[in-house]
């Protein structure tokens, strides 16, 4: 395998565990309250990709989740609309058809999500379909194995190469960091996707844990940092599993602002990947408006 | 002492012994020029030494300085043969020992004990140099994830006001600072410096690297207060029963905080333990963190 | 002052980070302050002498005030020689009598008592604590207030093992210790100090600062809560004048000193020729060396621990910086960054970093740095950072290109500011460290084990930290080397201080 441009000679910086954790615990400590609170809380909803990636989705599924992001709750219709609905390949068309219009984007995973174990053939082949029946976004998988086992070039260049198969549509980079094991190795990833092409890095495929566990995100995020002050290219993030309260989404948007700034706080560069975080998001805003706690049954599903 | 004295023979003049100091590994006189006489218990002068002035204490602490950091990075096993080796040494020069202690109005049986008990000590310390260490340090389990320890690190230069006790007390003092990696200046001011000055010899003979021990003879009201004051003095060993001269070597003690240990004995005999060792060592806790 | 241009090499816009209240329009936290409800406090304390709560002799009272609003919380007895004269004897009478002839196993379960107390009193403590100092409520709750309690447990448990604190030997207590705290840590420093006394069986007369006695006095009330017998713990306030009372009294056995290198010096002086035991916890000026192999995020986070942790008012503060040339604009950069996320103010916002400043005093000598180090040449730096109008602040600092030679790299300045040097080799970094007269701590950041532990081992100071800074533990001993101090707090070490070795056991 030729040696891709974006692995020749560099070295992602030695991340200490401990300091991380510790970092995490007092980022962890803010307290955001009232309106600042209620402004995150918005800003979740927008920020979130509504997600559905089972074995049994079907299109009525789809096309129900499609409807909740369209209206996520009835009672209080000025509320922001998510980001995008995420799905796999052969759903994408459900989806694209019940948002056409909506400003809500489409994203799909692709490259044989969520284990990446498929010729590289098949999974640009993915690529490209899902983008023709109309994905905004693609989510592909890298081959953890080959990140491993140090074979960096190789998934450079698989990067790439989807990154080329996705043409106009925005490529997210799933790392995966359940199954990569330490900080360093989440880190060398993150730097590796974004020099490949990646437009999102993303944590996890929801399927493995840990997923989005809080080191993993502000390791990712000052990885983003230091690729936009060497480059100026802002690259986006989305942790993905394991994000369901409001509490955990608000405590990320505080590790955003403190490592990243103002400016990633935005759709475009930020994301959750989640399914049942925005019910308990809407719960809070209701209880932060009325100063009444909702059940879960008043929000659908 | 024997070499003053008419010789036995007619027919052959004894060769007399200039006692020196040893400072850096060599054996210089004072740069003052000054001497004071050696007496017997009688008051007879049995030998010339020198008095050393305030600029003998800063050469004597520049020697020291200079060899800190090499010898506290010595190994431990290392220091310990070194001390042995000293050990050795004296013990082979047991008679000329027992000779000037007994000139000193020690009875023979006394003088020989003495050598034997300052022999045997410098053995126990040369033991000590490689487990003092292991006793007194400790892994501190600390509530956070860090390893978390605390050794002893030697203070450095350590000055002796070497006690009245000529070779037992001189020994007791020495043997532990150095056994831990300190380095010294030792000022012999007692009524018989003549088994200090030739102790320098056999330091000198036994792989103790030059500026490991310096030895000054002299006064103590010219040497004391000098080396008190000193800033790149670390600590103070003071072997005097007399509280006053404890007192104002203190006060000195204080431009730059010094360590002072004071040992108020007259008989050295018992005085053996890890914690003449520890009294001249400083604890340094080291943190660091346990992740991946 | 001006934030200097952005580093070389490096092509984006600066990021937003400015947070309180949107300084830069984006998404701001709101004020969160701590509620102040059922914390009660006086608006008169007394002495805590022999168990009781006393007015002072003559009468005499001070002001304490909260630093944040510059408004009185409290008036204070203030005690004189009379008073120490009392407070001793009352110490004396109950080691006599009382204490050294209690049952080890039974004076452990009186600071077992004090812990637990601690533990559920920790809310109000810590609020009383940033209301009388100034520190931020995350650091009173989170720092100060658990290792207080943590320390009486920890000491608590030694009581009945004294025969295994010298191997070889016995131990015995010393008797009455005469005990001086400083304002950075009131509470903790207590704790430093009476947790080990009491549980090697000493009774103590501790006096705390003059700016910061009030979570002291409540100590004295759980203390008195917890049954201790009257007269084991006395507590007199009071000022410099009380201090000197307290450590120069006759009666006393062993004396403990945690406050400037200028002070403890008077107090050794004081001490000199006396058998009195002696543990000194002086000033600092500690070099927190950043190597190019570092995690440099966490090198820079640890930075700020070092400098910024209870506004620089801390003796092992990492008030140095030296940073390996081949990396310096980086951290540097990214230090500034980091820094505009600080947020300083309201002590009792629980999203405060920086608190105010202990007292009018020490805001007055800090600034005089701040002149000191512009008119030696520094280039300095602060954060844009919105203080309040009244109350005691000073922004986080960077005193940029210092010397060896400038003040501000060789004195104590006891705030949150921070002078930047760099370094081109391994032996240069640690020769610029020990070039000073203090020696109380260090601070390696380095991926290189081996290069960090090579580091440690050749700065001279007590406690060093590698890959971390700013950690405690009652197991940890602390203290200095050179003039930072004599002895240790903490640990084994800690208890040593507080007994002497007897006899085989």
């Amino acid at each position: 395998m030729q040696m891709s441009p974006a692995t020749a000679s560099f070295e992602s910086p030695p991340i200490d565990t401990v300091g991380v954790e510790e970092r995490v615990a007092r980022l962890c400590s803010r307290s955001i309250k009232k309106d600042a609170k209620l402004q995150a809380l918005h800003l979740t909803l927008s920020m979130i990709d509504l997600t559905t990636l089972e074995g049994a989705d079907s299109e009525g599924k789809v096309r129900q989740l499609c409807a909740k992001a369209l209206q996520l709750h009835a009672a209080l219709p000025d509320l922001p609309h998510v980001a995008a609905v995420c799905v796999y390949p052969a759903l994408v068309g459900v989806a694209k058809r019940a948002l056409e219009g909506s400003g809500i984007n489409v994203a799909s995973v692709a490259t044989s999500f969520p284990a990446g174990q498929a010729p590289i053939e098949i999974k640009l082949l993915e690529v490209r379909k899902a983008v023709e029946a109309g994905a905004d976004e693609v989510d592909m998988v890298i081959s953890r194995g080959r990140c491993l086992a140090g074979d960096f070039a190789y998934s450079a260049d698989e990067i790439a190469s989807v990154k080329e198969a996705c043409g106009e549509a925005h490529l997210k980079v799933i790392l995966e960091t359940g199954e990569l094991g330490t900080l360093d190795a989440v880190r060398r990833a993150s730097d590796l996707a974004m020099r490949s092409g990646a437009d999102f890095i993303k944590t996890s495929t929801g399927k493995i844990k840990p997923a989005a566990t809080m080191p993993v995100v502000l390791v990712m995020l000052e990885a983003i940092r230091d690729h936009y002050l060497r480059t100026g290219e802002k690259i986006g993030m989305k942790p993905a599993g394991g994000i369901s309260t409001a509490k955990d989404a608000i405590r990320h948007l505080v590790m955003v602002r403190e490592t990243l700034g103002q400016d990633w706080l935005d759709p475009d560069l930020y994301r959750f990947g989640a399914s049942s975080l925005a019910n308990d998001v809407l719960r809070q805003i209701v209880k932060q408006r009325s100063g009444i706690y909702q059940s879960f049954d008043d929000f659908s599903l | 002492m024997s070499e003053q004295r008419p010789a036995a023979a007619a027919d052959r003049l004894p060769v007399l012994k200039t006692h020196k100091v040893y400072v850096g590994g060599k054996f210089p006189r004072s740069e003052s020029g000054r001497l004071d006489r050696a007496l017997a218990p009688d008051g007879t002068p049995i030998a010339n030494i020198c008095r050393c002035s305030r600029k003998d204490v800063r050469d004597a602490v520049t020697a020291a300085r200079a060899a800190q950091a090499g010898w506290a990075a010595r190994t431990a096993y290392n220091r310990g043969q070194i001390l042995y080796r000293i050990a050795e040494m004296l013990e082979g020069r047991s008679g000329q020992f027992e000779a000037l202690l007994a000139a000193g109005g020690t009875t023979p049986d006394q003088a020989a004990a003495e050598v034997q008990t300052a022999t045997d000590r410098l053995l126990h310390y040369a033991g000590w140099t490689d487990k003092f260490q292991q006793v007194f340090s400790s892994v501190n389990p600390v509530a956070t994830s860090h390893f978390n320890f605390s050794i002893l690190e030697p203070m450095g230069l350590v000055g002796v006001l070497a006690p009245e006790s000529p070779l037992l007390g001189l020994v007791s003092s020495i043997a532990p600072a150095i056994a831990g990696g300190n380095t010294t200046v030792v000022l012999v001011t007692g009524s018989q410096p003549l088994p200090a000055t030739t102790f320098g010899e056999v330091l000198n003979s036994s792989d103790v690297p030059g500026g490991v021990v310096n030895i000054l003879t002299g006064r103590r009201d010219e040497m004391l207060a000098p080396l008190a004051a000193h800033r790149d003095v670390d600590a103070l060993l003071l072997c005097s029963p007399d509280p006053g001269i404890a007192r104002s070597a203190e006060i000195e003690a204080v431009h730059n905080l010094k360590r002072v240990a004071v040992r108020p004995h007259d008989d050295w005999k018992n005085i053996q333990s890890p914690y003449e060792i520890t009294d001249l060592q400083e604890v340094k806790t080291t943190w660091h963190p346990i992740g991946s | 002052m001006t934030n200097s241009t952005p580093s070389t090499g490096l092509k984006a816009p600066k990021l937003r980070l400015g947070i309180r209240d949107g300084s830069d329009d984006g998404w701001g936290y709101a004020p969160a302050p701590e509620s102040t409800d059922h914390v009660e406090l006086r608006d008169r304390y007394g002495l805590f002498i022999d168990g009781d709560f006393t007015d002072a002799a003559d009468g005499r009272t001070f002001e304490t005030a909260n630093p944040a609003t510059e408004e009185k919380i409290a008036d204070v007895a203030l005690a004189g020689d009379a008073d120490v004269d009392r407070a001793v004897a009352a110490a004396r009478r109950a080691y006599d009598e009382v204490w050294s002839q209690l049952a080890p196993r039974e004076r452990g379960k009186y600071v077992y008592r004090i812990a637990r107390v601690l533990q559920e009193r920790g809310r109000e403590l810590a609020i009383t604590e940033s209301l009388d100092g100034g520190k931020p409520i995350r650091e009173s709750r989170d720092v100060d207030i658990p290792l207080a309690a943590a320390h009486f447990f920890y000491y608590a448990g030694w009581a009945d093992k004294l025969d295994y604190a010298f191997p070889g030997r016995g131990a015995r207590a010393l008797g009455v210790a005469g005990q001086v705290i400083p304002w950075n840590f009131p509470l903790l420093m207590a704790a430093w100090k009476i947790a080990p006394a009491i549980a090697a069986g000493n009774t103590v007369v501790l006096k705390p600062a003059e700016t910061t006695p009030l979570t002291a006095l409540k100590l004295a009330e759980i203390i008195r809560d917890a049954g201790v017998p009257p007269g084991v713990v006395n507590i007199v306030t009071g000022a410099g004048e009380t201090g000197a009372a307290v450590v120069q009294h006759e009666d006393v056995d062993k004396v403990a000193f945690t406050g400037s290198t200028e002070v403890g010096k008077l107090i050794r002086r004081a001490l000199a020729g006396s058998d009195k035991h002696y543990t000194l916890e002086l000033g600092g000026k500690a070099a927190n060396l950043v190597f190019e192999d570092a995690a440099v995020d966490q090198a820079v986070e640890g930075i700020v621990n070092g400098i910024f942790f209870n506004q620089g008012h801390v003796c092992c503060a990492g008030s140095r910086l030296l940073v390996q040339e081949s990396v310096a604009d980086e951290v540097i950069s990214k230090l500034k960054d980091r820094m505009e996320t600080l947020i300083v103010g309201d002590p009792l916002d629980k999203n405060t970093d920086i608190g105010a400043i202990n007292s009018r005093a020490q805001l007055d000598k800090i600034e005089e740095y701040l002149e000191i180090g512009e008119a030696e040449g520094a280039e300095p730096f602060q954060t844009s950072c919105p203080v309040p109008e009244r109350g005691y602040w000073c922004r986080p600092t960077l005193f940029l290109q210092a010397s060896q030679s400038h003040r501000v790299v060789q004195e104590e300045i006891f705030g949150p500011v921070l002078a930047v040097q760099t370094f081109r080799t391994v032996d240069e970094g640690i020769a610029m460290a020990n070039n000073t007269p203090y020696g109380l701590s260090g601070g390696v950041w380095s991926d290189k084990g081996a290069k960090a532990f090579r580091v440690t081992s050749r700065i001279r100071a007590g406690v060093l930290w590698a890959n971390t800074y700013n950690k405690f533990d009652p197991t940890a001993p602390f203290g200095g080397y050179k003039e930072s101090g004599i002895g240790r707090e903490g640990g084994l070490a800690g208890l040593h201080a507080y007994l002497r070795p007897e006899a085989a056991a």
